[in-house]
């Protein structure tokens, strides 16, 4: 693919802390490569900006191979930008053409506050995971991986769950500010497995009733999540959460 | 796991509005089949006496009150629901994500609920309440009384406002429908892909026709197709 530079205009979140209200910056940034990911963009303007003595601007990454869910950034309209299956970390500046302008925010739900600029509090998917995202295994030995058989179908079921880095790109796309997608992939990944069997009811009632204490709304199979998704998790995920929800709420003994 | 836990949960929530969804939605079918009944062109005759049937007998006056019952918790759960799904986010995007990957309907379904609902209650006014308390006047077929509720179809649909309005209930219970039948079943806790396209397909049909079919309704009797 042919390399060329381009001048670009930057519209920021900026926000002090939780506290304070925000409001956008705009930015020129010129001679910016197609070659560069998108947070090293931002990382030019950020030298810029703090040989200028100006603050930079905040923004969570950690891994910038699409694997640890760090990097959220609304952009133009989108979580993680216009490329499918992606996050921000792994968009490219030849995404876009000289003369543009982008318009970045971060994720906006009450459920993930903003901490300052692009960077949110999503430590309500860690509280959520706790309330039930895990299995128990006992201590001693490995048990052998053959010792106990898992179907085919159903093991690449559970991998395709295990996929979600919890980037929270699907509560920042669904109009109602729903963590289901992130939830149902959690409680597909472990209840499909036969080692995810014995908790399997306490999990999903814990996680749920967490998600709703965090203050995330209600599913309505609109897409949005889906169509975001860097991990390309299905809404399907979702129907077998609530499938387990209601045999675990119909068959409980209290 | 306690009954109040369960259905106060969001996922018990939306248990609630799937379920009375596909009991109204079966109604529906009872609804439309009957009304076509005034396309047999015989003045009236068969779906008058369809309508007494249903009216007269104790079954279908019992699942008449599980019907108002239905369609209460399906509005007021769903208006619920969506004032509180909307206050989760309370500072909104600049950009908004717009169409991206879900049809705007599906983002509507609490306005055009809230447009059905006004619709149905021009629609009570208009038939229910006639019917079941007020009065309609009688015909007399094969010598014996029946409530002539094609006659006051006939009546009624005979101002282009109401025949105006009743397509426009129509159009949003399409569109409604088109997001609802399949989300009903997700609710439920279909998750097997492969039936679920045959859900999405059959709920698109089914909100076309059964809603197209409600439409012609109004606009056959104002233009005289039925006679």
């Amino acid at each position: 693919m042919e390399h060329y530079n381009m001048n670009l205009t930057l519209k920021v979140w900026r926000q002090q802390n939780t506290r304070t209200a925000g409001r956008f910056e705009t930015y020129k940034v010129s001679e910016v490569s197609s070659e560069m990911s998108f947070l090293e963009m931002i990382d030019v303007l950020n030298e810029r900006l703090t040989s200028e003595g100006k603050e930079p601007i905040a923004f969570d990454h950690d891994c910038r191979e699409g694997i640890c869910g760090s990097c959220a950034m609304y952009i133009n309209g989108r979580p993680h930008g216009p490329w499918h299956a992606n996050t921000t970390c792994q968009l490219h500046m030849r995404a876009y053409k000289d003369g543009d302008t982008i318009v970045v925010e971060p994720w906006r739900a009450n459920a993930f506050p903003v901490i300052k600029d692009l960077m949110v509090d999503r430590s309500a998917f860690d509280r959520i995971v706790q309330a039930g995202g895990y299995i128990s295994v006992n201590t001693g030995n490995a048990v052998d991986a053959n010792a106990v058989a898992v179907e085919k179908e159903k093991a690449d079921e559970s991998f395709a769950n295990a996929m979600c880095i919890a980037c929270g790109a699907c509560v920042a796309a669904c109009k109602n500010s729903s963590a289901m997608l992130f939830m149902s992939a959690k409680v597909a990944h472990l209840s499909l497995l036969p080692q995810g069997a014995p908790e399997r009811n306490t999990r999903v009632v814990n996680m749920v009733a967490q998600m709703d204490k965090e203050g995330f709304g209600s599913c309505t199979f609109q897409g949005a999540c889906e169509s975001v998704c860097p991990k390309e998790i299905k809404i399907t995920s979702i129907a077998r959460l609530h499938g387990e929800y209601l045999s675990a709420g119909l068959t409980s003994n209290k | 796991m306690k009954w109040s836990e369960f259905f106060t949960s969001s996922v018990g929530k939306k248990f609630v509005m799937g379920f009375t969804g596909l009991f109204l939605i079966s109604f529906l079918v009872i609804h439309v089949g009957l009304n076509a009944c005034i396309w047999a062109n015989d003045n009236g005759v068969m779906f008058n006496k369809a309508a007494h049937f249903m009216g007269s007998m104790v079954v279908i006056r019992i699942m008449e009150v599980g019907l108002l019952a239905g369609i209460f918790l399906h509005a007021i759960q769903g208006l619920v629901l969506t004032a509180q799904n909307y206050k989760r986010r309370s500072v909104g995007y600049a950009v908004p994500m717009g169409n991206t990957g879900s049809p705007w309907y599906s983002r509507w379904m609490g306005l055009l609920g809230t447009l059905i609902l006004l619709f149905l209650i021009l629609h009570w006014y208009n038939f229910w309440i006639p019917s079941r308390f007020t009065g309609v006047e009688e015909v007399f077929i094969d010598n014996k009384p029946y409530d002539n509720l094609y006659g006051l179809m006939l009546l009624t649909f005979s101002n282009w406002w109401v025949v105006i309005v009743y397509v426009l209930g129509c159009i949003s219970l399409a569109y409604h429908l088109m997001q609802g039948f399949h989300a009903a079943f997700k609710s439920l806790g279909f998750h097997n892909r492969k039936y679920l396209v045959v859900i999405r397909n059959v709920g698109n049909v089914f909100s076309i026709v059964v809603s197209g079919a409600f439409a012609m309704m109004p606009i056959s009797m104002k233009l005289g197709w039925v006679s």
